[in-house]
């Protein structure tokens, strides 16, 4: 956590850097160097509805979502650690000064007190914006989150409720985050009712997902994926509107092979969706589940009763990551449509691997493989 | 300072002045603002005694942002707990029921002493009843109140009955002084259609939205940062409310206690963390559940105040309640509880505590009750009877059975409600699995033969 906020400090991290790094040994120095490479973040254009815009990165777009929540609701705080002087990663940058040090706040290092914090606030009525400073450090919190927040409409015949309850952590690789700052945990969550679990492929998504969790009355797990909090340029509303809850987007549209993703990883697979085209004349279908749990089922079945094949890609380790839940759907609704079996392209059954990590991802060449295996299946 | 030097320091102090520039440091006095500091400063340069956490940095006192209270010491004395005499307990009256200083006395009226303790004797009715309905196989599980009536009666009386409360499983009798009906008992220890819970859980899991208590739930000391989180948001709505928090012995290991009281120091919530230390977790007797004296030595590493109180003695739970609550509500600060006490029954239903305590040690504690003690009070003032006794303890008992015979024959919720409340609205594939759980049912239904005992769906 310390070392992060060091290299966010000191400036290493403000280049558009990847997770997908090239690397290479220089024999003179004998030194393996970072360079940046595959991912290029393409911005996507607001809907006019939406009003006017400006040019916001990642986390400047979620710091306008919470300046946004603040101003329209009395009650709404942001808790957590450091985020006082704007958190390690600029979210809550300028804040409290805005808002006072009562609404935006130091807690102390301990993340199963925020969260049960933030379950306390919200029981009362209150909504509690929780920071949890990166996703890997969100177990303490779990027994919070799913013995009490998931469980607390439940359980009291819905005479309480925490569903003014958020949760925001970042999350997934970042190039040299290593075990304990690359995680994407969406799977431990996404197998407990009652919370919803939310993760944006950029800054205009970022901040319509994140209003609607706030305003969403289930407590709300919303990952943000680290390394495009400085990578994700583009132009967002500066007002307030929020984008739909289980509600999967298809990004680009296509007519042979469906691919699912969340986060980066749809990115990724943009990259896939041109390099399929040119080099196999293959027209993918992108969908970006936006909303892990509960999920949109119904447009990705839709879209594989099209195409009758499908690729999932995730960072999260294969086994037991949300693609299993997502192929094991299709393959029973869509059975009789399936052309191949379903593809996983996902990060290695390991813990997140440091030297390793350009050969863990999900890269684009990975996923350009699984496309070929569909189609020559 | 010879004159020379006095003149240039008020010069510059002057020259600041017309700079500006008043800076602040630690050096300075309000009176003398400019003289006292002779690291005055040019504009562009900052005070070398500035510091950010309030240090004085010329003094010789330790000067570390993490304890500035302390002063250096050349012996190396450790601090041996063990050493120390333990926080004393604060009672009120004795085994007999005498105020013992009259000063303590809370002097309340006699119509609000009986209904304490009619309360505390229904709630022990109450508890042989249910307790002997589960063994009958009538309810699945229960859990007993008995030697702990002081503690339930004594605080709930204290506070204001929309201070929000969150507690554990072993506080039944808060719910009965707050207004928590009988049958709203029976409702949820039979699971029927009128349980709040709506049949989701099993028996004690008490809560109501009107009575300010929020839903129990199994794992321990989960409540306790929730308390904070409360507390917190009360006073930002200015509600000149508390939140109390109860838990007991066993529950304040868990790292969620630690959290709770960190949190509710560092935030200033008003919040009253009310431990019941009853002496065991179980079957763990507190000597295996903590080294330290009690749990009351841990506030004032958190910077709560702190007491600790006879729990038995309803009238000094009472006071330190009541005193505990006012602090909490005017100064915004967490306040600890520690109420020693002792479980007279068995951890629950599932426990037969013969098997690790022996029944002297049990009579003991069972001979000098709270309900006991508060009854000699009674006597005493003549505001009790032993044939008033009787005919109470009677009552109680017919009003439990009554309760008890209706909630028994209640249907269940609907099969439905199985599915409902996970989320604010009903999601797709929940739609989906209650159309699949109800079309099994029908298909089914010589396999599920207790079907008939639950609401018809609509």
């Amino acid at each position: 956590m310390a070392v992060c906020g060091a290299l966010v400090r000191s400036g290493r991290l403000s280049r558009p850097i990847s997770g997908r790094n090239s690397a290479f040994i220089d024999s003179r120095f004998a030194v393996v160097k970072r360079l940046a490479s595959a991912l290029s973040y393409v911005p996507e254009t607001a809907p006019s509805d939406f009003g006017e815009t400006t040019k916001m990165n990642l986390f400047q777009s979620i710091n306008s979502a919470m300046d946004v929540a603040l101003a329209n609701d009395p009650t709404a705080v942001i808790f957590g650690e450091d985020v006082a002087f704007g958190g390690v990663f600029r979210c809550t940058i300028g804040l409290a000064d805005k808002y006072g040090k009562d609404r935006v706040f130091n807690t102390p290092l301990c993340e199963q007190g925020i969260a049960g914090f933030g379950i306390g606030m919200a029981v009362m009525g209150a909504t509690a914006i929780a920071e949890i400073q990166f996703a890997d450090y969100i177990f303490p919190a779990f027994d919070q989150i799913v013995n009490e927040a998931a469980k607390y409409r439940y359980r009291s015949g819905n005479l309480f409720d925490c569903g003014r309850l958020t949760m925001r952590a970042p999350c997934g690789a970042v190039g040299h985050g290593a075990l304990y700052h690359s995680q994407s945990p969406e799977a431990f969550f996404a197998h407990v009712p009652g919370i919803k679990v939310v993760i944006p492929r950029g800054p205009i998504q970022a901040k319509g997902l994140l209003l609607a969790c706030i305003k969403d009355d289930n407590p709300c797990i919303f990952l943000e994926p680290k390394i495009l909090y400085r990578a994700a340029v583009e132009h967002v509303p500066v007002g307030d509107f929020s984008l739909p809850l289980s509600s999967a987007e298809v990004v680009v549209e296509g007519k042979d092979v469906t691919m699912v993703a969340w986060g980066t990883q749809v990115q990724v697979l943009r990259e896939v969706c041109n390099m399929a085209q040119e080099k196999l004349g293959v027209s993918c279908e992108l969908i970006d589940l936006r909303t892990i749990m509960p999920w949109d089922s119904e447009t990705v079945i839709k879209s594989v009763n099209k195409t009758g094949r499908l690729l999932v890609a995730h960072e999260a380790p294969l086994t037991g990551g949300f693609a299993a839940e997502v192929a094991s759907t299709v393959q029973s609704e869509c059975f009789l449509h399936l052309e191949a079996p379903v593809e996983r392209v996902c990060g290695y059954d390991t813990p997140f691997p440091h030297i390793f990590e350009p050969f863990y991802m999900p890269d684009k060449w990975r996923c350009f493989e699984a496309v070929k295996k569909l189609i020559n299946y | 300072m010879g004159g020379k030097a006095a003149s240039m320091a008020v010069a510059r102090g002057s020259a600041a002045i017309f700079q500006g520039l008043r800076h602040v440091c630690n050096k300075n006095s309000p009176k003398f603002p400019s003289l006292a500091c002779t690291g005055l400063p040019l504009r562009h340069q900052k005070c070398q005694y500035a510091s950010t956490q309030g240090l004085d940095l010329e003094e010789e006192r330790p000067q570390f942002p993490g304890s500035t209270k302390a002063e250096f010491t050349l012996n190396m004395d450790f601090h041996l707990p063990e050493g120390a005499p333990g926080i004393p307990v604060y009672r009120v009256m004795d085994g007999e029921g005498r105020i013992l200083k009259s000063s303590e006395d809370p002097q309340l009226s006699k119509d609000t002493v009986l209904e304490m303790y009619r309360k505390m004797v229904m709630l022990s009715t109450m508890d042989g009843i249910l307790y002997n309905a589960q063994r009958q196989g009538r309810i699945s599980f229960y859990m007993t109140n008995y030697g702990e009536e002081g503690t339930h009666i004594g605080s709930a009386a204290a506070l204001d009955p929309q201070d929000m409360a969150f507690g554990q499983y072993r506080e039944a009798g808060v719910f009965l002084w707050r207004g928590y009906t009988l049958d709203d008992f029976m409702n949820q220890c039979f699971s029927n259609d009128l349980d709040y819970n709506k049949g989701r859980a099993f028996p004690v899991n008490f809560g109501s939205k009107e009575h300010n208590f929020a839903t129990y739930s199994s794992p321990l000391a989960t409540q306790m940062p929730h308390a904070a989180g409360a507390a917190y948001a009360l006073k930002r709505a200015g509600t000149g409310l508390c939140v109390v928090c109860y838990f007991g012995d066993g529950a304040a290991s868990e790292g969620d206690a630690h959290a709770a009281f960190n949190f509710a120091a560092t935030l200033d919530c008003p919040v009253i963390f009310f431990c019941r230390n009853n002496g065991y977790a179980i079957s763990t007797p507190t000597t295996e559940q903590y080294r330290g004296d009690g749990i009351a030595s841990r506030g004032s590493g958190y910077g709560m105040a702190t007491i600790r109180v006879d729990g038995n003695d309803t009238f000094a739970v009472y006071n330190v309640t009541k005193a505990a609550r006012e602090m909490c509500v005017t100064e915004n600060r967490p306040v600890l509880i520690e109420a020693m006490t002792y479980r007279i029954g068995d951890h629950s239903t599932s426990d037969d505590s013969s098997a690790y305590r022996t029944h002297d040690e049990v009579n003991h504690y069972r001979g000098n009750s709270p309900i006991t003690r508060l009854q000699r009070y009674l006597i005493n003032q003549g505001w009790w009877d032993t044939e008033q006794e009787a005919d109470y303890r009677e009552a109680a008992k017919q009003q439990v059975m009554e309760a008890f015979r209706v909630g028994e024959v209640r249907k269940k919720p609907p099969l439905s409600d199985l599915l409902t409340d996970v989320y604010d609205t009903m999601e797709p594939h929940l739609v989906k699995q209650t159309q699949h759980m109800l079309h099994h049912i029908r298909q089914n239904k010589e396999q599920y033969p207790t079907t008939d005992i639950f609401t018809e769906e609509k």
